[in-house]
């Protein structure tokens, strides 16, 4: 127990050191974006790897907490800090309308469904010209601050709240996996009839699966929007980032704490190494390579990075207990 | 009303199929009914509709004085009817512990006393030393055990065991046989499907058995084994 604690304050501590290593702006910006997929992988694992629901949609909820926040400023100078809250509820609610109905359909139904809701909201806002159309949204240019969101100066700060976000996504993450609600998830995501059978209600544990996953994703959402300081349809609620969310953690290892940490940090490098090496005659050599990914975790890996550690480690166990008995 | 369960004129029909045709039974209190019949009777048909999975085409099921009749299985679970699955349906990712806890769970949402609870639970049933390991690595007979061990977790006035003892070994029937004994002596009424005889008739207080989705006959082991309308089920019109 209190090893983990130790190792958490390392790690903790490695995390927040890391930027004053690596001092290229680039390259910072780069650590960024790897916490903020993180934090969504995270975020996305709830519903996706505990509770078996798996989401092609979350796009849906990112792009709600964006533009909740950023229109809420637009309009009324609303605090980011207030709309961050704001987007987070909204993309809740969001997400309990269209989880009732939709946590009727089983497996694979569930997963086209989230695309096909995810693809309404887009166009939706690709169309509704009071939040910007297919223009997007421009945030206002105010003096920095914590208070304003807004630093321009150093994207430092920007790493920072990443991190916070990150933490406080994982603390709800093993707060839920150390609560009945771990039991309950992974029981619905094991056999769900069977479970029903011992009393537990399917849909409503479901909807608070999709409730907490919804309110941290939106809540990166609104991160993205104060880091850019602009928003469309196409860079917060594209399918490709919805892919990109549950890849994460599919990669890294649904229903662990940390995988979709690992798995999004591997996803990160991809992205930067293809972009630097082809630049924009490159576009898509991503995609390749998710797709080659997809196809090898499917196969050698079905428990992602995190479960093909766990299996070397107890058969070199193994290995090492027949190695000192015989 | 004494009885525990009363089903009254049950049919469950599936397009032109009648699975269940006007069934009546009743269960005591800590009574054993087996439920016997050739493959295709409606025996899982009718545990279907008493567990809340199925919702009967006519006829109604009272649980304790209460109309249940179209319930679902949560609800049926908190009232106290528990079952197993004639396949297995453990909670394969989930160690033994993990699985009891998910039943105890109902009762009370603080996991530390809903482990213990459940330790208690693998205790009875002779699960204890395998606590800790992977559902998914026990063996048919253990597995056939776990999932009673979690039903039992309920704290249920009922038991549905859908054939529970099918692909034991004679010595593991022997023991399974002894753990139903056990489960009924702490006045849990059970339902037992079975096609394991021994395993059945020893213990049933009555049996019912189905045929065409009929019941056909009811009564002690000894009468039903010379009912001829059950030797003509079972081994065909002489």
């Amino acid at each position: 127990m209190s090893r983990r604690v130790l190792l958490s304050i390392a790690v903790l501590a490695a995390a927040s050191a890391a930027p004053w290593v690596v001092s290229n702006p680039s390259r910072q910006n780069f650590l960024i974006l790897a916490m903020m997929t993180a934090q969504l992988a995270v975020a996305w694992n709830i519903l996706g790897g505990y509770a078996g629901q798996v989401s092609f949609g979350h796009a849906a909820f990112y792009g709600l907490g964006a533009y909740t926040s950023s229109v809420l400023l637009i309009q009324f100078g609303l605090s980011p800090w207030i709309g961050i809250l704001a987007g987070g509820v909204l993309a809740m609610l969001f997400a309990l309308l269209i989880g009732w109905p939709c946590f009727k359909l089983k497996g694979h139904y569930f997963a086209i469904a989230t695309i096909a809701v995810a693809e309404i909201v887009q166009v939706i806002f690709t169309n509704w010209r009071a939040v910007g159309g297919a223009v997007g949204l421009y945030l206002p240019l105010r003096e920095e601050g914590l208070k304003a969101f807004v630093f321009h100066a150093s994207k430092l700060p920007y790493y920072y709240i990443a991190l916070g976000l990150l933490v406080l996504t994982l603390l709800v993450s093993q707060t839920i996996e150390r609560s009945f609600l771990g039991h309950y998830f992974r029981a619905i995501k094991d056999e769900p009839e069977a479970a029903r059978s011992l009393g537990v209600n399917l849909t409503r544990y479901k909807l608070v699966a999709i409730a907490a996953s919804s309110f941290l994703t939106a809540a990166g959402g609104t991160l993205y929007a104060q880091k850019e300081l602009f928003i469309d349809p196409g860079s917060v609620m594209a399918t490709s980032l919805s892919v990109k969310i549950a890849l994460a953690s599919i990669l890294g290892g649904v229903g662990s704490l940390f995988g979709p940490v690992i798995g999004a940090g591997i996803l990160t490098g991809i992205e930067e190494v293809t972009r630097q090496f082809f630049g924009g005659s490159g576009r898509g050599t991503d995609l390749i390579l998710y797709g080659m990914i997809i196809l090898a975790v499917a196969v050698y890996y079905p428990h992602g990075v995190i479960g093909g550690f766990k299996a070397w480690s107890q058969r070199r166990a193994a290995r090492a207990r027949s190695g000192s008995t015989g | 009303m004494s009885a525990l369960l009363e089903v009254r004129g049950l049919c469950k029909r599936f397009g032109g199929l009648a699975a269940n045709l006007d069934i009546n039974f009743a269960i005591a209190p800590a009574e054993i009914i087996g439920l016997i019949g050739p493959n295709g009777a409606g025996k899982t048909t009718l545990f279907n509709c008493i567990a809340g999975f199925h919702r009967p085409s006519g006829g109604s099921i009272f649980f304790s004085g209460l109309d249940v009749t179209g319930a679902p299985p949560e609800r049926m679970a908190r009232l106290g009817v528990a079952r197993t699955y004639q396949l297995v349906r453990t909670f394969s990712s989930m160690t033994v512990l993990e699985n009891v806890t998910v039943a105890t769970l109902l009762h009370n949402k603080r996991l530390s006393i809903a482990r213990e609870r459940a330790m208690q639970v693998l205790d009875f049933c002779g699960l204890s030393p395998r606590a800790s390991e992977a559902a998914a690595n026990l063996t048919v007979a253990e597995q056939r055990r776990l999932e009673v061990a979690r039903a039992l977790a309920l704290q249920p006035k009922l038991l549905l065991l859908d054939e529970a003892m099918a692909g034991l070994t004679p010595a593991e029937v022997q023991q399974a046989v002894e753990l139903v004994r056990r489960i009924r002596a702490g006045g849990v009424a059970c339902l037992v499907v079975e096609h394991v005889m021994e395993g059945i008739m020893p213990i049933a207080d009555q049996i019912l058995v189905l045929d065409y989705g009929r019941k056909i006959a009811q009564g002690t082991p000894t009468q039903v084994r010379n009912d001829p309308a059950v030797i003509a089920a079972y081994l065909g019109e002489s």
